[in-house]
Parts: C-alpha cells; structure tokens; sequence
C-alpha cells in the first residue's frame, strides 16, 4: 500500500478475520490428523491386546513383543550413552567454547556445517552405509553396535544442536557475571551456565532418545530382527519395536496383524512417555528459576 | 569432576600443592579445578570433530561402493527411466572393467522426480499450515488450551515415522481415495499444474497421499520451531504496532513476521530436507511403481529412498554386486541433494537475516 494511503476499513477487517480463521483452521489441520492417528492407532490395536505381549518373546510372526521390547530399551540405552555424551559436549563447544577467536571469524563455522550437512543426511543412506561398512565390511553381521553407530551418528548433530540452542539462551549476563566473580571458565559452565541450560539439554536428549526408538529404515539394514535378545554386541541379530510394525501388517497370519499394531501402540506410548518427561523436566527447573518466561 | 571426557595428557599434571599441608582432597580440589577448563576444552574439540569425521566416513564409504556403478551407469543414470537388474541367470557382461549380469539397466530419473515432487507437496502444504497453527498457538489463545495443543503437535513430532505410514496406508490412504480425492479430480480446471490433479484416483497409495503424509511429518518440525519463534519476538514491538491501531493481521505482517523470517526459512528448510530423506512412511504409501514418472498426482510412484529401502534384498541375488554398488549411487545421489539443500538454507538464512531490519530494533 502506497504510504499515506491508508487501506480502507472493511478491507483491513476482511484480512483480519481471513487471518484469524485461517490460523484457527491451520491449528485445526495440525491437531485433527494427530489424533485421528492416535485414535486410528489405539482403535487398531486395543480389542485384540493381550498382557502377553510384554512376557512371550515373538515367534516367527506370532507370539509376544517381549525381545522387541528390550532390545528397543537396550538401543536407546546405548544411544544414549554414546550419542548423549558426545553430543551434549558438542553443543558446549560450539556454544561456550568456540566463539572468542583472535581473527574474529567464527571457528566452528566448518564443524557447525558438517553437523548440519549430517543432520540433513537421510536415514537411510546412513543405514546402508552401515550394512556396506559395518554389516558387511567389518563382518560384524546384522547386530547391535553397527545399529548403535549408525543411530547415534544420525541423532548427534540433534542434540548437540539444542544443546547448543539451550546454551545460547542463557543470557550472556549469567557468564559475565560469573565472570566478574571470578570463577573459572569450568566452574562457571557447571554451576551457572549448564545449570540454567539443563531443562533444553535434556529435552532434546529425550527427543533424541524418541527418534532413535522409532527408526526403522537404518535398523532393518543393521541389526535385522531376532526373536531372542542376543547379549552381544556383533554377530546376533537383534529385536526392536519397529520392526514388527514394518513386516507384520501384512503378513497372512492374523496373529501377525495384532502384533504389529500391540507393537505400534507400544511406540505410541514410548513417544508419550518421553515427551511427558521431557515435560516435567523443564516444569520442574522452572519452579527453582526466578522470573518465568512466558 | 574434570569434566565429562578424558582431559588431554599434558593437563593431567597437577600444579604443586601450596605448602604442602594441605589435605589429599583438598589437592585434588585445586588440580580438579585447574584441569577443568581444559577437560571441557579438549573434550568438546573431540566431540565436536566426531560428526565431521562420520559425515567424511558416510560419504568415502558410500563414494567406493557406487564406483563401478557410477562408471558404467555414465550420466545417462540421472535421465534414464529403466530399471532392470537384467538377467541373473544368464552371462555376466564385464564393461569398462565392471562385472554386471547380462541386460542390466539403471535409471534413475523417475525416481528423482518423484522425490522431489513428494517433498515439494508436502512443503507446499506444510508451511501456510504451520505458520498459521504458530500463530493460533502464541497469539491467539489462552495459555490452558495452548499448552495442551502444543504438547500435541510435539507428540506429533515423535511418532515414528513406520507409524505413521502404517496409519497412512490403511487409514488415510483409502479415506482420501473414497471422499477427498474424487471430487478433487472431477472438479480441478484444465489448465498446467491443475491439471496435473485430474484423472483417475487410484487406490489412495500414490504420490499426493505420499505428500500429504510427509507433510504430516513435517507440519510438527515447521510448526514447533516458528512457535519458539514467535515466543521470541519482543512484546515490546508488537505492543508498539497495537497502539499505533495496527490489527493483529498487521502486526503479524509488519512486525512479527519480518523478525523471525530466516528462522521460518530455517525450519523451511529443515522440514525438507526431513522430507526429501524420510523412507518407511514413505516406502509405506507410494505404492512403490518403478520405471515411470506417475501420470498424475494419485498414480503409484516411489522415491530414492523408498528405493533404496524396498530393493536391498532384491540387490543382493545379484552375483556381481553391480545392484548394490547401482544403490550406493542413488544413496549418494540422495546425499548430495540434501546437503545441497542444506547448503543452500545456510546461504538463505545468513542473506536474510542481514537484510531484514525488523521494525523496532536498533
């Protein structure tokens, strides 16, 4: 619009209701498929849940989800493990670490990259790199560390990305207060910096953990499926949640069909349970912290 | 507590105690805090070095398999439409030095077509969607039905993606085919692009519900991300715009939206490249048809990889392993187009963030 010329009234009130029905109707097309899902999904699976899902292991295509059940709890552990660990370092050094050089170019310009060049690496190109390199490669065969890599390789960049967000949010007052304080950059990064972080870490760590327990194109082509739960860490096929979701629904066995919705509501909860504590992780901090956001 | 990691060996040495008298514990305090710094230094290098270094190993393990396939496939492989594993039982043919069985052909060009076009669809759907649910979330609502919806569109976020595509195949497939797509095809003009969505409407497992599932799995990322966003923008501003008798369209337009544009681009970005990569939902509804680009938008199509998921195992009855090295290419080919992609986000979100000067800051 040309300046002085103001829009007539009735037509900034037509954009103004356009514009409030519109995000009413976007919310709605967010939520709607959401919980349509949900209720598709329990809908699917609740008449024919049985309690022994959680005690039989599974047979072939019948039986129960008890070796998908653990292996999925032992892969998130792993990942976990080396993904979190690395991960949340990452995000301090690019965050905390990396900003003060004496060229004033920012150094973890090309690290940053990679990490966002890795992020956007499909899933599945990692996963068969992992069947070429690691499956084969290696001759670790379909089993549970190249499965570990290769997840923890796809979900670093993640954590170590709201890590480095989370960090960034702490306002720079916090450090040059620490700083003028006197205590040491380490000393500083545990108690103050860190501190105030810790809510954004573990969310996305716990997303992280979510992602990882749902994926399932890099797992069929690294750990494969195993009806027990092997304890070792190469050359045993091992179980997972995902994998009777993808494989069973259309198998010829009815039996089949139930396990793979019992398996993808089992998931549905597992997402649920992460997010909710993810929740109350950061309800918690909040309750300890002076001067809510809003 | 030096830190998470291990600290670097020359920082292991502890600086002499003062007088000596002082407590073990106490000694270990003072060396703990003196190596911190470095532990975290150092750790976080080595952390922080750790994706570069599987981003390099990805791409060099990828690079080798697909050699012989890249070299006998030549450039043809990006405008080909034939995909044939040719005969297994019949000669193995050897060209340019490369073992391959007897008619075998690859081509990948539907199969980047479709790629592109499921994920332009789901782009195309998502964003207005997101941005306008953003709006709705921040703007619009009290915090006691926001909060609850938003946690919603986070639980969105985490369904896995083997899920969702399950739902999409037996649930939102078939719906879509029976009551949204019919009058959709009858009723769309015939003019280009439009036209595009005319004619027969399948069975629901085809290009546009591969779309429309994909822009189901990238609405949470678009969405959450431009909430945060929005959460961000001074109220200051915003307040500015109302007094001076701005309608909260207009706020929206002038001051709110020109704040957070770059990071919008951003999780634009993001999401496809999200949706460029996303496999099982995907392998799950295309209807998985080889060979040719889908006539129209409900024909069964599949993408680079949904490919590379569904034919592995037919890969490996080839003896010669040219199938597999033929998958390594199109995994190559995939990554090449998501990190340009991302590349090109970088450049975007760096030029727009400079040149936009949001109303109200200094």
């Amino acid at each position: 619009m040309a300046p002085g010329q103001p829009p007539s009234t009735m037509r900034r009130r037509g954009y103004e209701v356009a514009f409030r029905l519109g995000t009413y109707l976007a919310l709605l097309l967010v939520i709607g498929p959401a919980l349509w899902l949900l209720i598709g999904i329990i809908g699917r699976a609740v008449p024919h849940f049985r309690w022994s899902v959680f005690t039989m292991p599974t047979m072939g295509t019948s039986g129960g989800l008890r070796n998908a059940i653990i292996g999925t709890l032992i892969i998130m552990l792993g990942v976990l493990i080396i993904a979190g660990t690395i991960g949340i370092l990452a995000g301090i050094h690019l965050s905390e670490l990396s900003r003060p050089r004496k060229s004033g170019k920012e150094s973890g310009a090309l690290l940053r990259a990679a990490s966002d060049v890795l992020s956007g690496f499909p899933s599945i190109v990692l996963g068969y790199v992992g069947y070429v390199a690691l499956v084969v490669g290696l001759h670790w065969g379909f089993s549970l560390l190249p499965a570990l890599i290769i997840l923890s390789i796809m979900v670093v960049p993640y954590i170590a990305k709201s890590t480095e967000s989370a960090l960034r949010q702490v306002p720079t007052a916090y450090r040059e207060g620490a700083e003028a304080l006197g205590m040491s950059l380490g000393y500083s990064l545990r108690k103050v910096v860190l501190k105030s972080a810790l809510p954004g870490i573990v969310t996305g760590v716990l997303i992280a953990l979510a992602i990882a327990g749902g994926e399932t194109a890099p797992l069929i082509y690294t750990a494969r499926f195993n009806d027990a739960v092997p304890l070792t860490l190469v050359h045993q096929p091992f179980p997972y949640l995902t994998y009777p979701v993808f494989n069973f629904f259309d198998q010829p066995n009815v039996d089949a069909h139930y396990l793979a919705f019992d398996a993808a509501l089992l998931l549905v909860a597992m997402v649920l349970l992460l997010l909710v504590a993810a929740r109350i992780v950061v309800a918690r901090s909040q309750r300890h912290t002076e001067g809510r956001r809003g | 507590v030096g830190g998470l990691g291990d600290a670097g060996g020359d920082l292991l040495n502890p600086p002499d105690a003062a007088g000596g008298r002082a407590s073990l514990i106490q000694r270990l305090g003072k060396w703990a805090r003196s190596s911190e710094e470095g532990a975290w230094r150092w750790s976080g290098r080595v952390a922080v070095v750790l994706p570069l270094a599987a981003l390099v190993f990805a791409v060099t393990v990828l690079a080798v398999h697909a050699w012989p396939a890249i070299r006998v496939n030549g450039w043809g492989f990006l405008t080909r439409s034939t995909w044939s594993q040719g005969n297994g039982y019949g000669a193995t043919v050897v060209t340019d030095g490369v073992a391959h069985p007897q008619g075998s052909s690859f081509g990948a060009w539907p199969i980047i077509v479709g790629t592109l076009q499921t994920s332009l669809i789901a782009v195309v759907i998502a964003v207005p969607i997101s941005i306008g649910a953003a709006f709705a979330l921040t703007e619009r609502l009290p915090r006691w039905v926001s909060r609850p919806l938003g946690f919603a569109v986070e639980v969105l976020a985490g369904i896995p993606s083997v899920v969702i595509g399950l739902w999409g195949l037996l649930t939102l497939g078939p719906f879509l085919a029976k009551y949204v797509y019919p009058p959709v095809a009858n009723n769309m003009p015939d003019v280009p692009v439009l036209r595009y969505f005319r004619g027969p409407v399948g069975t629901g497992e085809g290009l546009l519900t591969a779309g429309i599932v994909l822009a189901l799995m990238i609405v949470p990322i678009i969405a959450s991300t431009t909430r945060d966003l929005f959460l961000q923008v001074p109220a200051l501003p915003k307040e500015g715009g109302e007094s001076l008798g701005m309608t909260d369209w207009e706020v929206a337009r002038r001051v709110t939206l020109p704040w957070v544009r770059s990071g919008i681009i951003g999780a634009t970005v993001l999401g496809l490249g999200r949706a460029l990569g996303e496999t099982v939902a995907v392998a799950l509804v295309t209807g998985s048809a080889l060979g040719h680009i889908a006539p129209n938008a409900y024909s069964p199509m599949t993408t680079i990889a949904a490919t590379i998921l569904n034919q592995l195992d037919g890969a490996q009855t080839d003896g010669t392993g040219f199938t597999t090295a033929t998958l390594a290419e199109l995994g190559l080919l995939l990554a090449v187009l998501s990190v340009a992609v991302n590349v090109a986000a970088r450049s975007i979100i760096r030029r727009t963030s400079r040149m936009s000067a949001p109303v109200g800051r200094a």
